[in-house]
């Protein structure tokens, strides 16, 4: 970065302690106005604490901070907005019960005259739309949205406030790559419009493609800031995880063809949800659920565990005919759901992250009286823990206090508790670092060469590719297109999307060209 | 809220105290204690300002007066943990006690205790469905069926208060082991029991994740509604049990007897004791210190003669205090 430029935001000595743990120590950081600043990291290096600290949702411990030259000391998000700055957290926090347009202005309106002139509200969210080039109903219920475009409100509840540095904390971590690629071009737009951008993400091609600096957090440690044009993958890894990552992926295993069927579906179907679904996946076969969000693929594998109902169809689990009423049914019979939203759905927040990574399989864990063994609890519970490398080793500590990648880590954990016949996993990496993903796969692969069924969901189209043996394409909750696991991202997006084609405005296709170039893009590493 | 522990020691382990930051540690502790430090200064403040206050007799009397509100709040702890709610248990207290007496007089004392037991884990078991499989929001749920249990009760005694004459019925109430009043030996079982079930059962595990995160909890194959259902029937319980108990020690069941007073007593105490009403926290110990506070605040007044207008007024205003400096505490720590 030019050094010419005053910074936007300037960091000096910031530090952030959690009890014994520093989250965060020495940061010197300088920001430039109308740029694009990446922050990496290893999950727990400490980038949305940083985030947080910039945002006003957490104060730091040490340090100062700077906004335009003028020294701030926050203590609470409006204070941050009163200085233009706002956060589009990992988890969105929005009113869900309230229509966009009211959620976008929450808070604002008061200003208007004394009443809440409906007029000039919805005039003011046309410009903001405008302003960053996307369309939304306003009134549509913020809960029934899909995330993109959640995030979408956040962003523009962002600009309502006058924004002027948007922190984005993995924003497309959930989005499917299309969705992805609309937000990078309102983030362009917003860049172009003058506005700075902290970006933290845990895919580097994508840092790399949108951003102008990046900034290596490791141990709550700055290691170096430098203009993304001087780095590359191999070399943001490399800082991230002080080691090189040889690959992407373990290496496929051919899964035995006559392997015994697991499970096998026929003609499932709820609502117009998910539309007449057949598949089977055999003993040690991965099978990857592919295609774009909303097109039916946690729907259907919601209908297999019992977390919804089916209303027409079948389900035979090792031949026999099974029907999951709910989710308790499905585990006894050995079937195991991580689900999409670790937050909503698989985690209790204000709970330690022992009693999660062991609250579905506590029942073999009692004594007498349904008391729970607590030694024998302890052992199994940090065992996985060690497993799945949940990071710090706190199992005594409520799980909300754990890093996103880590809260990942302890969702997925705690289906494996008792290795299940069939894993069903609902983007299993969401949110987690290069080398933990790596550690991941491998448990994947490896309970699968042991003989368990696995049905995978993943919106990272090599992420499906580089585990699955073979690829189940979904389009509106219909089953479009069977692939075989060496086929191509191009292939697999042309199904998700229909024709060839239709697909919306394309920009910059860079969720797919990540793809191009072969997904083990760290190979050459040593 | 995103930060609250588990239970006291939880983040203990996370903490190096050596690295820890005094602040933190401070508040941590004024978070977790802070009603304890309330209760030994009240504790103090009485022993010191009345000499009757601090002596066997005066202490165990508050213990035995506060018994019956006790047992109840140890159900209503379970019950908003799992992320309920109960208006009712007032008018179960009064239908219980009313049966207690009846059946008392009519089929003997055994049965009497057992029916006014029996009657109110029957009410928690209708309050749970309503709530679980009916899916009626637990406000309108429970406030139907304190007017519908308060009416069956009325219709029971026709408006009439119910004399017992069955002979060893009191004891229930006025009987005494090792010099201890039975309500006061029963509250410690239900301490206990209570204790035991919610922190070092898998059933206590449920009633915490239906409470801290419902989907979470049915997505790993706990039926939340049963769970939830349980801890109605918990409170009904005690509920039922309390309503006997001053059947027992009044020898009368009065049909008006479960009016506001006591169910707001009762979520005062667990609220004061740091239990949420969202849902997913609190604790039995937390619990235990609220009907203490209450009832060393109750017999403060007694023992300095406020007049009972006042009282309620200074009641509520300290319940307000201790809840603002529990609050303060807890969002510092959570900075
Ligand atoms: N509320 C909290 N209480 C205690 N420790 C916390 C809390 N929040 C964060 N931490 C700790 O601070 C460290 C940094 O966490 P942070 O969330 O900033 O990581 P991150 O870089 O965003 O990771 P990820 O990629 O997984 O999101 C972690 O070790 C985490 O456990
Ligand atoms: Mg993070």
């Amino acid at each position: 970065m030019s050094a010419a430029v005053a910074p936007h935001i300037e960091l000096a000595g910031i530090g952030k302690r959690y009890g014994g743990i520093q989250a965060l120590g020495g940061i010197d950081l300088a920001i430039a106005p109308g740029t694009v600043h990446a922050l990496v990291g290893e999950n727990g290096a400490g980038k949305s604490t940083l985030g947080k600290i910039v945002g006003g949702v957490i104060r730091p411990d040490d340090g100062e901070m700077r906004v335009l030259g003028e020294p701030v000391r926050h203590h609470a998000p409006r204070d941050a907005l009163r200085h233009g700055i706002t956060v589009i957290a990992q988890e969105i926090a929005l009113v869900p019960d309230r229509s966009i347009i009211e959620n976008v202005f929450l808070g604002l309106e008061p200003r208007r005259a004394g009443f809440v002139s409906s007029r000039a509200l919805r005039r003011r969210f046309a410009e903001l739309a405008e302003r960053a080039s996307f369309e939304l109903p306003p009134d549509a219920v913020v809960g029934t949205l899909p995330l993109a475009e959640q995030q979408r409100v956040e962003i523009l509840r962002g600009l309502a406030r006058d924004a002027k540095l948007i922190v984005f904390d993995e924003p497309t971590a959930a989005l499917s790559p299309p969705e992805a690629r609309a937000l990078f071009a309102s983030i362009g737009r917003l860049r172009e419009a003058g506005t700075t951008i902290v970006y933290v993400s845990h895919f580097l091609e994508e840092v790399l493609a949108l951003a102008d600096a990046v900034t290596i957090l490791k141990d709550g440690r700055l290691v170096r800031t430098a203009d993304a044009a001087a780095e590359t993958v191999e070399t943001l890894i490399t800082s991230m995880l002080g080691r090189a990552l040889k690959t992407t992926f373990p290496a496929k295993v051919r899964s035995a063809p006559d392997a015994p069927v697991v499970l096998e579906i026929e003609g499932l179907g709820r609502g117009t949800v998910v539309q007449d679904a057949s598949l089977h996946v055999r003993a040690g076969e991965i099978v990857a659920l592919a295609g774009l969000v909303g097109a039916g693929r946690s729907e259907l594998a919601r209908l297999i565990f019992g977390a919804d109902r089916a209303d027409r169809g079948v389900v035979r689990i090792d031949g026999d005919a099974f029907r999951a009423r709910r989710p308790g049914d499905a585990l006894r019979r050995g079937i195991a759901m991580l689900p999409e939203s670790r937050k909503e759905q698989a985690l209790v927040m204000d709970r330690s992250v022992l009693e999660n990574v062991t609250l579905a399989h506590l029942g073999g864990m009692c004594v007498a009286g349904g008391f729970v063994a607590s030694s024998r609890e302890w052992s199994r519970g940090t065992a996985m823990l060690e497993r799945v490398g949940v990071r710090p080793q706190l199992p005594k500590a409520p799980v909300s206090a754990l890093s996103g990648g880590n809260q990942q880590k302890v969702a997925l954990g705690k289906w494996l508790i008792e290795t299940p016949r069939l894993l069903i996993v609902d983007e299993p990496t969401r949110g987690v670092d290069v080398g933990a993903k790596r550690a991941i796969y491998d448990l994947i692969v490896a309970l699968a060469q042991q003989g368990m069924a696995v049905l995978l969901i993943s919106s990272e189209v090599e992420e499906a590719l580089g585990l699955a043996h073979r690829v189940l394409v979904m389009r509106g909750g219909r089953i479009v297109a069977e692939l075989d696991g060496e086929t191509t991202p191009e292939a697999v997006m042309s199904h998700a999307f229909g024709a060839v084609g239709t697909e919306p405005h394309t920009t910059t296709t860079l969720r797919m060209t990540t793809g191009e170039q072969p997904s083990h893009a760290a190979e050459e590493t040593t | 809220m995103s930060t609250e522990t588990v239970d006291p020691q939880a983040t203990d382990v996370a903490a190096d105290p050596s690295k820890a930051s005094r602040f933190g540690l401070r508040s941590r502790v004024l978070r977790d204690y802070g009603i304890v430090l309330i209760l030994i200064v009240l504790f103090v403040v009485l022993a010191v300002a009345n000499d009757a206050f601090l002596t066997t007799t005066n202490l165990l009397n508050i213990l035995d007066q506060w018994a019956p509100l006790g047992i109840i709040a140890m159900g209503m702890t379970f019950v908003l943990i799992s992320g309920g709610f109960d208006l009712s248990a007032g008018a179960i207290y009064a239908l219980a006690g009313v049966i207690a007496a009846k059946s008392a007089n009519e089929l003997g004392v055994v049965p009497g205790i057992l029916l006014g037991c029996l009657v109110g884990v029957a009410a928690g078991g209708l309050n749970g469905l309503l709530i679980t499989a009916a899916k009626i929001n637990a406000f309108v749920a429970t406030l139907a069926t304190s007017i519908i249990v308060g009416g069956i009760t009325l219709a029971i005694t026709n408006g009439n208060i119910v004399f017992v004459h069955a002979r060893g019925f009191p004891t229930l109430a006025r009987g005494e082991l090792i010099g201890i009043r039975y309500p006061v030996l029963m509250l410690a079982a239900a301490i206990v029991l209570a204790a035991l079930v919610l922190h070092k059962t898998a059933f206590g595990r449920y009633v915490y994740a239906a409470g801290g995160n419902p989907e979470a909890a049915r997505l790993s194959g706990i039926r939340v509604g049963w769970v939830q259902t349980a801890t109605y029937m918990a409170v009904g319980f005690g509920a039922g049990l309390a309503g006997t108990i001053i059947a027992a020690r009044l020898s009368t069941a009065t049909p008006d007897a479960g009016g506001y007073p006591l169910l707001f007593d009762v979520f005062s105490a667990v609220i004061i004791g740091g239990t949420s009403i969202a849902g997913g926290y609190g604790a039995i110990w937390r619990t235990v210190l609220g009907v203490l506070l209450l009832a060393l605040i109750g017999n403060g007044f007694n023992l300095m003669n406020v007049d009972t207008v006042y009282q309620r007024i200074i009641f509520g205003a300290i319940i307000l205090f201790a809840v603002w400096v529990d609050q303060m505490a807890r969002r510092r720590s959570t900075r």
